[in-house]
């Protein structure tokens, strides 16, 4: 076979939109399964739905800033490959690195929109992408029964320091992700940008906990996250302007 | 073993097992079929290059996430949060933003499906909503793409993690001390390894527990 190729070929679109239909099957199968156990065990069904609608209206903002991943990346690799690599498995930041790094290696870049890519270099670019990725798929299972068998030995043994124990595996993930984003404070005012972000998502969320501890409203608790998240994202633009303004 | 007789977990370790190796061939024949529709094969020196610029860090990132999310996300949230990705920016978040919700703890039979439910709710309205994106690409892309927005969008980790940060360490004060300020004198100290600061997830865990190890000795952690 040797079709005329392009980044945007139809049957790139419906090789990726099979993929995915695969990935939405592989979600409802699992979301069905758990969802019959979680009734055996007796939990409320007005539990789950505030599971289900907590967690669909935390996704979405994230899932824009995905979309705008996908949209970045398509100037160049088109739109089938992003959509396919940062619906499944991909993050927004590796996929752009891993891009850009294959990208590299076959001597172009993804900022270079005018060139069009020819089909080997964008063969060698999908490889890589592909295979950057692959860690997770192999090694969770491999790994993970012994990896949850050791975690709930560890509970049974002491609760309450199992407890503790996850608390802190959460504490750690956070703050290293919270340090980073002062990695950037010793390049001046402008490093700060991310820190003023974050202190400002803050504030909005300690808003939102005395609305529901203090004034007992309910029903804020789903919003909490996303509307500090959607507030401090606003309120990056004019921190951002007024931090380039300031340094003139 | 029969089907019938499978615990819950143990189905959720078959299941899981079998989806994602399957998953994982599947994924493999995207770059395959490109390879044989347009007889493109890959450059072998640009592959080489560009796979050594990128595996190391991937694979450990990688790594690191499998023994820190597994926890976490719980088996069946881990079998298909691996797969659908977007771990660190959304399916953790959001993973303890329900469980905090509905008050369960991971490693509890009722964390395992609440990770398993949330994981698989936020897959399927991530999927559907980059699919409508992806269908509606050419007028949405003048307005998210808008330089006006530009910066809203390059702090998004950052918008998320402050509010997130607020919700867990309110909830652990003490533990949350050691780690926060050790990650942030590391990376205001030497701002190069922040880049890469996903390879200091588990420092600053093993900087969490040990520290915790030591307040619950001491009885200060009730």
């Amino acid at each position: 076979m040797n079709h005329e190729f392009s980044v945007n070929s139809p049957f790139l679109f419906a090789a990726a939109g099979v993929i995915l239909a695969l990935v939405i099957v592989q979600s409802v199968f699992f979301l069905v399964r758990a969802w019959r156990q979680a009734k055996k065990l007796g939990i409320d069904a007005a539990k789950l739905k505030s599971v289900v609608k907590s967690s669909a209206i935390f996704t979405i903002v994230p899932a824009f800033s995905i979309l705008i991943g996908v949209i970045a990346l398509s100037k160049k690799l088109g739109v089938p490959l992003p959509w396919l690599r940062l619906s499944v498995i991909g993050a927004l930041t590796y996929e752009t690195a891993a891009a850009e790094a294959a990208a590299g290696a076959v001597g172009t870049s993804i900022g270079d929109t005018a060139t069009l890519l020819t089909a080997s270099q964008f063969s060698t670019i999908a490889w890589v992408m592909t295979l950057g990725i692959m860690a997770g798929v192999i090694l969770t299972p491999l790994i993970s029964r012994r990896l949850l068998s050791g975690v709930d030995k560890l509970e049974k043994r002491d609760t309450r320091w199992g407890e503790i124990l996850m608390s802190a595996l959460f504490m750690g993930m956070i703050s290293a992700f919270l340090g980073m984003i002062f990695g950037k404070v010793g390049e001046g005012l402008t490093g700060w940008i991310p820190v003023f972000v974050m202190f400002s998502s803050m504030v909005i969320m300690l808003i939102c906990a005395v609305l529901i501890k203090k004034f007992k409203i309910k029903w804020i608790e789903d919003y909490a996250l996303p509307v500090s998240m959607i507030g401090a994202m606003a309120l990056a633009i004019p921190i951002t302007n007024a931090v380039n303004a300031a340094i003139g | 073993m029969k089907f019938r007789d499978m615990s819950y977990d143990d189905g959720t370790h078959f299941w899981g097992r079998i989806w994602m190796w399957g998953m994982g061939i599947v994924l493999l024949m995207f770059p395959t079929a490109i390879c044989l529709y347009f007889n493109a094969w890959p450059e072998a020196s640009g592959f080489l290059k560009g796979l050594l610029a990128i595996a190391p860090m991937f694979w450990a990132v990688g790594t690191i996430e499998v023994l820190t999310y597994v926890p976490m996300l719980g088996a069946g949230g881990s079998y298909l949060g691996f797969i659908t990705g977007n771990l660190t920016n959304l399916k953790v978040p959001c993973t303890i933003t329900a469980l905090n919700k509905v008050g369960a703890k991971p490693g509890t039979p009722e964390g395992e499906v609440v990770g398993t439910i949330a994981v698989a709710v936020s897959s399927i309205v991530t999927t559907t909503i980059i699919f409508i994106g992806v269908l509606l690409i050419v007028p949405l892309t003048p307005i998210l793409d808008s330089p006006a927005l530009k910066p809203a969008f390059d702090q998004i980790l950052p918008a998320l993690f402050g509010g997130l940060g607020v919700a867990l360490i309110g909830q652990n004060l003490k533990v949350s001390i050691a780690p926060i300020l050790s990650m942030v004198i590391l990376f205001v100290c030497v701002p190069s390894l922040a880049p890469s600061g996903a390879i200091f997830v588990p420092v600053a865990a093993v900087i969490a527990i040990a520290a915790a190890r030591l307040m619950y000795k001491k009885g200060w952690l009730k």
